[in-house]
């Protein structure tokens, strides 16, 4: 018992909401030594983080309530000793990092004085604490941190927030750092740098990295061990390469299965005939900020465009453009023979049956308050002449089961679905058009892995049966991979690279495009460490 | 819910009710508001033409009477005023011009000022700076001294009177309003819509409204109660309800200058006010809960739990 740093054993954890009991975590039992990393790997609603957030005395309660088992950080009970000790330990010796960095800082504060708050309410002297802050910030990477200590939280981007953050928890040298899908919301880019600095500062320290995660690649970067949590258990624990590689439990290797970018490149049908949407130098300016610069690219008939980018290249804004919900300050977009930035409202709105969008999140891209039937036949109340009103039910009917819905789905609300659900009634309201072309917008990016692959199969699905055309916006190359005939790839408001979805993965012209494919994290533990770990 | 009809829409039409209601009976705040709220109403409705005469009755004999004494008659239970006219047939009385004053200016108030706030959050810059600086000339306008100029102008009466409360109580609307539509037009859903070709009018009333309505809904309780406090220091300043007409507020302000003596004269109406308001609070609360599908089941559940 006292060998590990960290010992967690038949943890279950259940919440009470909606009059019913759920229980969150049955039997969770795991371990963690200094200088090591475990992964605890699973998909939303899968324990994962309630498991950590136990550890880290983070359950409310009520709602939530500890039912069963331990946790000991060396040889110590943490659920039965006093309050007070348990604040000791937390944050000093067991300290943690979240997804969201902007959501964990205070934005009215300088980030340095709150770095130095969290080594100051455990005791240290204010001097002490601001030279100890100054090191950290160069630690973790923060250039000039004299002076940046003084600078707010907006003034920093998205990976040096999480930096940050890490500078944080590392106050006093804490022997465990739980992160929380620390990488999420970030560019790969910058997400391989996270965690690259993340191994280091472990290396450096010995401390014991627990890693919570949906990603199969980013186990496989930095992971030794890892535990497998479906529905609230643990389903497989083992080495990484093990579970990876060999993965004994059903659901593991759907997981591994769902992986996007493993299968064969689509070879894409590359047709002659005339664009059905070419997109000329659309130019775009957000104040003095230069959004889109020359952009153009053509769409064809029942093919699909990828745009790839990081965030602010540009691609969402390229999106909004072509469908007119922001104009675009120069350029054209030609669609059947007439420009859509040079239309009026009138004509515009008869040509918009045509192009249809899918938004990043369905959460919020469905109105809460209309059912599933409403949401859909929505399009036949504002095109009155697609469908007669006496055939709507039918038609939802059809829609729903095209997207692998039941029927008696068509009389519940959004929030009575699952991301993955909320999505195909999103597409089925896109397809109630019946577009020539559909706008994805990161449309997979917020789902799960295993989610994410059944929603690409099915726009797949759509395209060869209906002859739909594509637009796919996607941070990510491998999600592309499969399903994109061609890749646009774009960085700061302009095309760096274009071309078809072979020549973009298997001889990149460009080096941005190299270095987004060399940053994108392989499942493959093998594979993986002749990639990176040697050029490390 | 005891009968399910084999083909399915008269099954729906006639469950529909009974879903209502035991919506209702699942909130017992909200059932004893709708209760006492509907009294209020059939007092208005039919209380002038029973209790007119007893109500303008003065008897200096039995000037501020003691409440909860019956050697008077039931009507004296309340007490009566400083001209021995008894309070509770004058509540009952009181209630219609009280219940039309503020049930009429608040929801003119509310309806002017919610389209205003939604095209003002909608549309172009020019036309929303427009209706924000209207509501803001009506905000620095003392709303006192508008009513004064207004009510001596015209004549104090019901009418008048509405409107001028209407009109100062239209920029809580238009703002809160506006505020809404501002972060809600953003929501990816009104962008979803927006790419499908709906009108901006149905982008605003069928997806904007419905999530501002709760709001709206809980100002407008809050105002109503509001709304009966003013109409009465309009009255006390002698440009409001002249008696012998009266209101609840014109009596607690009455009642003012006898508040050492006799409490009850201001006390009765001054607590038909508050519970007036405490009721619609009620009602507005539950409706909040019953219009929104996520917190529908809360209701659904507890009426589950009582019958099982």
């Amino acid at each position: 018992m006292a060998e590990h740093v960290l010992d967690v054993s038949n943890l279950s954890v259940e919440f009470h909401t909606a009059g019913k009991v759920v229980e969150a975590v049955r039997n969770v039992s795991f371990h963690l030594d200094r200088g090591e990393t475990l992964a605890i790997l699973g998909e939303s609603g899968s324990g994962k983080s309630v498991s950590a957030s136990a550890v880290m005395d983070l359950i409310d309660c009520p709602p939530g309530r500890i039912t069963s088992g331990s946790i000991h950080y060396r040889g110590e009970d943490l659920l039965h000793m006093p309050a007070g000790r348990r604040r000791e330990i937390n944050g000093r010796k067991i300290a943690m990092i979240f997804q969201d960095p902007l959501a964990h800082l205070n934005p009215v504060y300088p980030v340095g004085w709150q770095i130095a708050e969290a080594m100051r309410v455990h005791g240290m002297p204010a001097g002490d604490a601001r030279r100890r802050t100054i090191e950290l910030m160069g630690r973790v990477g923060i250039r000039d941190p004299e002076q940046r200590a003084r600078a707010y939280p907006h003034q920093f981007s998205g990976g040096q927030r999480q930096r940050l953050m890490i500078a944080m928890a590392l106050g006093y040298d804490p022997d465990v750092l739980i992160a929380d899908e620390p990488t999420t919301a970030l560019d790969v880019t910058v997400q391989l740098q996270i965690l690259r600095l993340l191994q280091a500062l472990r290396d450096e320290t010995g401390m014991g990295l627990l890693l919570i995660t949906h990603d199969l690649g980013v186990v496989a970067e930095m992971a030794d061990r890892a535990i497998v949590m479906n529905a609230g258990e643990v389903v497989e624990t083992g080495a990484v390469r093990d579970v990876l590689r060999h993965p004994g439990h059903p659901y593991t290797q759907k997981l591994v299965a769902a992986v996007p970018g493993q299968g064969s490149i689509r070879q894409g049908a590359v047709s002659d005939a005339e664009p059905i949407l070419s997109v000329r130098s659309l130019n775009k300016h957000f104040g003095a900020y230069h959004a889109l610069r020359d952009v153009s690219f053509d769409l064809h008939a029942g093919e699909a465009v990828a745009i790839v980018g990081e965030s602010g290249s540009g691609k969402s804004t390229t999106a909004r453009a072509i469908v007119r919900l922001d104009d675009a300050d120069s350029g054209s977009v030609h669609y059947g023979g007439r420009d859509l930035c040079a239309l009026g409202e009138k004509e515009m709105f008869r040509l918009r049956r045509d192009i249809q969008m899918i938004f990043q999140d369905p959460t919020q891209s469905l109105n809460p308050r209309m059912s599933v039937f409403q949401i859909i036949s929505e399009a036949w109340r504002i095109h009155a002449d697609i469908l007669p009103r006496n055939r709507w039910r039918e038609r939802v009917l059809e829609l729903l089961d095209l997207v692998g819905m039941q029927a008696e789905h068509a009389d519940r609300y959004p929030h009575q679905f699952s991301g993955g659900q909320r999505q195909r009634i999103a597409i089925a309201r896109a397809l109630a058009m019946q577009p020539r072309i559909i706008i994805c917008d990161e449309a997979v990016s917020a789902l799960d892995v295993s989610v994410q692959s059944q929603v690409i199969r099915l726009l797949d699905n759509l395209r060869d049966r209906l002859g739909v055309a594509f637009i796919f916006i996607a941070h990510d190359l491998p999600v592309v991979r499969d399903f994109a005939d061609r890749v646009v790839v774009m960085k700061e408001g302009a095309i760096v690279e274009k071309g078809d979805v072979v020549q973009i993965f298997e001889a990149p012209a460009h080096a941005y495009t190299q270095a987004l494919l060399a940053a994108s994290l392989e499942p493959d533990p093998d594979r993986r460490g002749g990639q990176h770990r040697e050029s490390a | 819910m005891t009968q399910t009809g084999i083909n399915g829409a008269p099954a729906k039409s006639s469950r529909k009710l009974p879903t209502w209601l035991g919506l209702l009976l699942a909130d017992k705040f909200a059932t004893a508001a709708v209760i006492f709220l509907s009294l209020v109403l059939v007092a208005a409705l039919i209380g002038p033409a029973l209790l007119d005469e007893v109500a303008g009755k003065v008897a200096f004999r039995s000037r501020n009477l003691a409440p909860f004494q019956l050697d008077h008659g039931v009507l004296m239970i309340l007490g009566s005023d400083s001209l021995g006219r008894p309070i509770l047939a004058r509540i009952i009385v009181a209630a219609q011009n009280t219940m039309m004053i503020a049930g009429f200016t608040v929801v003119a108030a509310s309806c002017i000022g919610a389209t205003l706030g939604l095209i003002a959050g909608y549309s172009r810059k020019f036309l929303s700076d427009a209706i924000l600086r209207l509501a803001d000339v009506i905000m620095s306008f003392p709303s006192l001294l508008l009513a004064v100029i207004v009510l001596y102008m015209l004549e104090p009466a019901v009418g008048n009177l509405v409107i001028v409360l209407a009109i100062t109580r239209i920029p809580v609307y238009l703002r809160t309003t506006r505020a809404e539509v501002l972060e809600i037009r953003e929501r990816m859903f009104v962008q979803a819509a927006k790419v499908m070709g709906a009108s901006s009018w149905r982008i605003a009333f069928v997806h904007i409204l419905p999530m501002v309505l709760p709001t709206l809904l809980t100002i407008a309780t809050l105002d109503f109660a509001f709304v009966m406090l003013a109409e009465s220091s309009l009255s006390f300043l002698g440009i409001g309800i002249q008696p012998p007409e009266i209101t609840w507020g014109l009596m607690v302000a009455q009642g003012r200058p006898y508040m050492n003596q006799a409490w009850w004269l201001s006390f009765w109406p001054g607590l038909f006010i508050v519970l007036t308001a405490m009721s619609l609070n009620l009602i507005s609360n539950w409706l909040r809960i019953v219009l929104d599908p996520t917190q529908r089941w809360r209701l659904e559940q507890r009426r589950e739990t009582d019958h099982g």
